[in-house]
């Protein structure tokens, strides 16, 4: 308890320190926002214009006056107007982030539906032939550079199928399931590759590691199927670090996949932050990298709670 | 002598010595120009030439041939990587150590600055520090140090923690040995293993990282080559020139495969208890 007292006390502090890092390094992007915004029709704004459109995106006063508004703001929940959509940002990102949030669930099921039991597999098939095959596998996997993947996956379908990925206007889940997961599929796949390559090889090491504990062999002596052992029994304690790979593997996807987002056209949170670095849209940028720097702490607290719940010897507060 | 000996009994040690080694050739050859043709010339009435004897791996859209345009993109990248590593390297070792030797509130404020840093996602940061500095190569070096300095300050900290503790140090200390003394010979030599491997694994990341940037068009500027950069270039040609993404795609994926069998087999090699249980 006092461990996670302690956590959640110092995450206010980060997040303080993620805004001053992102507020500080936006404004010192060469170039202003609403040139950025309005691109050569800026040029035919007026002075006054000009003046009265900074004054309402708040950009006319020194930093760390619009810093302290900025967090007077955030605390009234309130993250500032975006300039690109010129609506609230909290409204910009909401809308983004169920397909962030979605993509990321697929990737983690299809890494953990194929890396877990590929892992257990090699580990019970240790030193042989096929768990050299999965090692491998595995090793290419973890190496494979997500958008190098999708370009694959893009060449295959169009070359070889003639058919090309699912793009064009995304349907939200609930507007169009099917549609949904048309175009969200081959990005999750994409995402979920190298995960799975990662889960594999910590579900394996950690499946061989418990496998040569003394309750396994208690287990086995007393006459446990070789199957009840590796499901019931070694299985559940070895998926602890499996746990904790798939938490900060999808703490990092809950930010958004910049670059396979970029190739699949798809509008998510990774997107959105590049575009809004690009059209210096502060706000959203400052929202965008709070939210996500949010997330992945929250993200991390809950891996090491489920590690807890896993692992009851783990007594983290004590230590 | 002894570490090339056990890289090599080593079976991924072998093989992705093999790589590293083969790559870095490529990279010296790309980066001093010998290359098969000039990668920046633009041989017009070759534009989009498939594969054959003259042009081992074709040519662009603009008539560049591709296979010198690959090594130079090695060269670059592995530039990149090499420095930034390099950087991110030695500022976590010495944030490390500075945290770990002096204690309490120079710890507190270091490990804090991290765990801010660490916060961030590595694309989000670097996209955050090209947007900054503007893109270019040294804005990528700068931007994938910052990215990796956390990581190598927490490698090192645990341990040097744990190693001030230790009776040698205590003992050097009482022999009046000075802090600068036991900070580089004792704490810091009983680094080594974990800062290699890391280092080496590092080079991995940052790889991806100078490719991820340059896809973007945030890394390498055009008109020089960089494996991000011919890959994005490839996107619209895919089905008439599949070579402009194939070979650059296979380099970047086996650059990272060379670096993450070779930091598995550093491990392994490191690790005692693995050392243990082999002999």
């Amino acid at each position: 308890m006092t461990y996670l007292l302690r956590r959640l006390a110092v995450f206010p502090l980060v997040l303080i320190g993620v805004s001053i890092v992102v507020f500080v390094a936006i404004r010192m992007v060469p170039g202003d926002a609403i040139t950025a915004m309005l691109g050569t029709e800026a040029g035919l704004l007026t002075p006054a214009q000009r003046e009265a459109l900074a004054a309402y995106f708040g950009i006319d006063q020194p930093w760390f006056v619009q810093y302290g508004r900025w967090l007077l703001g955030l605390l009234h929940g309130n993250l500032g107007i975006s300039s690109t959509y010129g609506k609230p940002v909290l409204d910009v990102i909401i809308e983004r982030f169920p397909l962030t949030l979605e993509l990321a669930l697929l990737s983690m099921i299809i890494a953990l539906a194929v890396g877990v039991p590929a892992g257990v597999f090699a580990a019970t098939h240790n030193e042989k032939l096929s768990d050299l095959g999965v090692r491998v596998a595995a090793m290419i996997g973890q190496s494979t550079p997500n958008f190098v993947l999708a370009l694959l996956i893009i060449y295959t379908l169009s070359a070889g199928f003639g058919v090309l990925p699912a793009m064009g206007e995304f349907s939200p889940l609930w507007q169009d399931p099917l549609r949904n997961l048309s175009q969200l599929i081959l990005p999750a796949i994409t995402l979920g590759f190298a995960f799975a390559a990662s889960v594999t090889r910590v579900s394996r090491s950690a499946m061989l590691d418990v496998l040569s504990d003394d309750y396994v062999r208690t287990a086995r002596s007393k006459g446990v199927s070789a199957r009840g052992v590796i499901w019931r029994h070694a299985l559940p304690n070895a998926l602890i670090p499996v746990v904790t790979l798939s938490g900060i593997e999808f703490g990092y996807l809950l930010g958004g996949a910049v670059i396979v987002e970029q190739i699949y056209a798809l509008p998510g949170l990774g997107r959105l932050v590049l575009d809004a670095i690009l059209q210096r849209d502060y706000a959203l940028v400052q929202g965008c990298v709070l939210f996500i720097a949010f997330n992945f702490m929250i993200v991390n607290l809950l891996v090491d709670l489920a590690y807890v719940a896993l692992d009851p010897r783990i007594r983290l507060g004590e230590q | 002598m002894r570490m090339p000996r056990a890289i090599f009994a080593h079976p991924s040690g072998r093989i992705g010595g093999f790589i590293v080694g083969l790559y870095l050739l490529l990279a010296v050859l790309g980066l001093l120009g010998l290359t098969p043709h000039d990668p920046l010339m633009q041989y017009r009435i070759d534009r989009l030439h498939a594969p054959d004897s003259t042009y081992w791996m074709g040519t662009d859209l603009f008539g560049r041939d591709v296979a010198s345009r690959l090594m130079m993109g090695i060269g670059q990248s592995f530039t990149v990587a090499f420095f930034s590593v390099a950087f991110a390297a030695l500022a976590g070792t010495v944030l490390g150590l500075a945290a770990a030797w002096f204690g309490r509130r120079w710890d507190g404020i270091v490990m804090r600055v991290m765990d801010v840093l660490l916060a961030f996602p590595a694309i989000l940061l670097a996209l955050l520090i090209v947007a900054v500095a503007g893109p270019g190569t040294w804005t990528s070096i700068v931007a994938i140090a910052i990215v990796y300095t956390p990581i190598f300050t927490r490698v090192v900290r645990g341990p040097a923690l744990s190693l001030k503790a230790r009776e040698f140090v205590d003992a050097a200390r009482t022999f009046g040995s000075s802090s600068s003394y036991i900070l580089t010979r004792h704490l810091l030599l009983n680094l080594v293993a974990p800062l290699t491997v890391q280092i080496t694994l590092a080079l991995a990341w940052a790889l991806l990282t100078e490719a991820g940037l340059s896809f973007l068009g945030l890394g390498t500027q055009p008109p020089a080559a960089s494996l991000g950069l011919m890959l994005s270039d490839s996107r619209n040609l895919m089905e008439t020139a599949p070579w402009l993404m194939i070979f650059p795609g296979l380099a970047i994926m086996i650059s990272i495969l060379g670096f993450n069998l070779l930091g598995d087999a550093l491990r392994d090699i490191f690790d005692p208890r693995m050392r243990r249980a082999i002999a």
